[in-house]
């Protein structure tokens, strides 16, 4: 009895394995089904259905939603100044904070992958993987905290005359390098590790002083990797609006949604369809810079 | 092999653009009209009170259900209360829209989207017996009675305040001119706090009603194309003094705590804090005990039931009992508002209170502008007002 069962199961399990062996794409497909289920589903299903909202317009009272279609919102964010005055304002942001972090990062990455000791690239990556640690909103109010009128900025600039710079767009820029620096150092890290060192002694025995070996060769070599974080650092600070909230009185694009979402959502919809284009533009021109070869 | 030879670009781009056809379809084909209703009768009110169904579903204001009082009604009617706190108005109308609440703390800025969307049912004033005792001031208002049909039962009020430093600003004011007149306002520029919200626009009109009588203002909710426009255009012209707005109460509080700004508009609940944290801050009424002479805006809340309520009976149990006259003197006290029901001032443990809060003085009441929803409707039948969703889009506009 207890033999012809398992023979029985093992059988099934023979067949189970009979019906893949040899057929690649089934083998392929069962493995991914799930995941990409999820992905098309889930994720792009449900961004698909907030963009449908888009073209719907909302009842001013009941704010329930309207279902035809209708350019409406696409129009109100074309004709209101103040829609681009944000949009620019955001985008711009996001473009200084990515140049600020990849001009900090880059240093301190060559630093962990060419030059430190093994204990001291572990601390470093340690150093900059900890502040990942603690809650987002800690460290934004902590930067309110600093800002302050009567904040340790000021207490600290206030003996020698000067003053820090408030709340205001300045500490935006300030918060967002702060809050994104990690997700420059980390790809641009991995991107010099795999320079070989070889090259590096190489372009010296041919003759090339420091700076040219920097220029010609470590840092096309590592470019890509660049242009990685900077997708993080870039698309990080559009999406972001509790920063500016909280340490500024600037509105971004995430804020206008935000004070939209609850009673106008087609609108807040279309609103979020910015920030998603402006994303697509940004990550074609990263692949012309290649960021996506070698990956 | 042959797959991999494929353009993975154009495949990417196949994708985008089938997601866009879809979208697109879907969008046009979404079938018309929307499932507005509105308007009901007091039929539809629950006539007579059964038995508890064992639990209800809440949503209030932070502070209005606390276990203070809400374990006794668990003991007492044997309804388990399932509380959810929310922020703002427009957070409650979305949770309301989940149906998975029997009923609702609204403020006036929600109540009639709440009625019009038909999320909340009238309620049978009669099934509530503590109802009798309330404040005749605030019943069948416009905000909690609709068509004459009663929607809620009021559960307390207040005033906004004008909070200012004691140390920076002097002589102590009595106008809300610090922050509205250039001149005055001047003096404060840059340490001018502002609550961050699009109901703000009617803090303007409120001024404007009473510096500007030719605006002909009457509702500082009920603003047309001319008036709302002066409210905007003053708010603009204040934008350059405001040191900061702000939305959660915790902001404003680290940003008077921190000496970034010295004068604004605020709830008791951020006064006391501060007044707690030693920051020498005063405020009228609070502290002061009148209002600026224009008066100011402030809240009347209504506990509401949902239309689809699964615990009506419970729901009826805790709108009663919310107004029992030691419950409703509880609540008033640790929330800091005025109560709604007439016996909480005997209640009390301050006996002073309700003479602070003005509770029994109608005529402090009239000056006082409860938050309401703008509607393009302003009864005069001409549908010319601006509504909420043109409040919203201004207040983007002022900010910048």
């Amino acid at each position: 009895m207890a033999s012809e069962a398992v023979a029985e199961r093992r059988s099934a399990g023979h067949r189970l394995a009979g019906l893949f062996h040899g057929r690649e794409r089934l083998q392929v497909g069962a493995l991914l089904a799930g995941p990409v289920g999820w992905l098309v589903i889930g994720y792009l299903g449900s961004l698909a259905l907030l963009l449908v909202a888009a073209f719907w317009s909302v009842d001013p009272l009941s704010g329930a939603t309207i279902k035809e279609f209708t350019l409406e919102n696409f129009e109100a964010l074309v004709d209101e100044p103040v829609y681009r005055d944000i949009v620019w304002r955001t985008v711009r942001t996001a473009l200084l904070v990515t140049l600020t972090d990849a001009v900090i990062a880059f240093p301190i990455a060559f630093y962990m992958a060419k030059l430190a000791s093994r204990r001291g690239k572990a601390l470093l990556v340690i150093g900059i993987l900890l502040p990942l640690w603690s809650s987002y909103l800690v460290k934004v109010y902590a930067w309110r905290t600093l800002l302050s009128a009567n904040g340790a900025i000021n207490w600290a600039l206030d003996p020698i005359g000067l003053h820090g710079p408030g709340y205001g767009t300045t500490a935006v820029w300030l918060v967002m390098s702060y809050l994104w620096l990690p997700y420059m150092i980390l790809p641009i890290y991995a991107g010099l590790e795999r320079i070989p060192n070889s090259l590096i002694s190489a372009s010296e025995d041919l003759g090339a002083s420091p700076f040219t070996t920097f220029r010609r060769v470590i840092l096309p070599l590592g470019f890509p990797a660049v242009v990685a974080g900077s997708i993080f650092t870039f698309s990080l600070t559009l999406g972001d609006y509790i920063t500016p909230r909280l340490v500024s009185n600037d509105q971004f694009i995430g804020n206008v949604i935000f004070s939209n979402v609850a009673n106008n959502q087609p609108f807040a919809a279309a609103l979020a369809i910015v920030p998603i284009v402006v994303t697509i533009a940004y990550l074609l021109v990263a692949r012309r810079l290649g960021a996506f070869e070698h990956v | 092999m042959r797959r991999r030879d494929g353009n993975p670009a154009r495949a990417a781009w196949l994708v985008v653009a089938g997601l866009v056809v879809f979208m697109l379809a879907l969008a046009g084909c979404g079938g018309g009209g929307s499932d507005t209703t509105g308007g009901g009768s007091s039929d539809e009110a629950l006539q007579k009170l059964g038995k508890g169904e064992g639990e209800v579903s809440l949503i209030s204001w932070a502070g209005y259900v606390e276990p203070g009082w809400s374990k006794p009604f668990e003991q007492k009617t044997g309804c388990k209360v399932n509380n959810k706190e929310a922020g703002t108005s427009d957070e409650m109308v979305e949770l309301m829209k989940t149906g998975q609440y029997d009923g609702v703390s609204a403020s006036g800025n929600a109540t009639a989207r709440l009625v019009a969307a038909g999320l909340v049912a009238p309620v049978n004033t009669d099934l509530v017996p503590n109802y009798k005792t309330v404040f005749s001031d605030l019943k069948d208002q416009p905000y909690n009675t609709f068509e004459g049909v009663n929607y809620g039962i009021p559960h307390g009020r207040g005033a906004n305040l004008l909070m200012w430093n004691g140390d920076d600003v002097k002589p102590a004011p009595d106008s809300w001119d610090v922050m509205f007149d250039p001149k005055v306002a001047a003096k404060y520029k840059g340490k001018i706090s502002v609550y961050d919200e699009s109901s703000y626009i009617a803090d303007a009109a409120m001024y404007l009603k009473f510096h500007q009588p030719d605006l002909g203002i009457e509702n500082p909710y009920e603003l047309n194309e001319e008036q709302f426009n002066a409210a905007i255009d003053l708010l603009k012209e204040q934008s350059a003094n405001v040191g900061e707005y702000w939305s959660e109460a915790a902001k404003q509080i680290s940003a008077f705590a921190g000496g970034d700004v010295n004068v604004g508009t605020t709830w008791q609940y951020q006064y006391f804090a501060l007044k707690e944290e030693g920051v020498p801050v005063k405020a009228s009424p609070a502290s002061q005990g009148f209002l600026p002479k224009e008066g100011a805006t402030g809240w009347s809340d209504t506990w509401m039931i949902a239309k689809d309520s699964k615990h009506p009976n419970c729901m009826y149990e805790w709108m009663n009992w919310i107004i029992e006259p030691k419950v409703n003197a509880e609540v008033a006290e640790w929330f800091g508002e005025a109560p709604a029901q007439e016996l909480a001032c005997k209640e009390t443990e301050n006996k002073n209170f309700c003479a602070e809060y003005h509770a029994e003085e109608p005529d402090f009441w009239k000056r006082v502008y409860y938050w309401e929803t703008p509607l393009a409707d302003c009864g005069n039948g001409e549908e010319d007002c601006k509504d909420y969703n043109d409040w919203v889009k201004a207040w983007t506009t002022i900010k910048g």
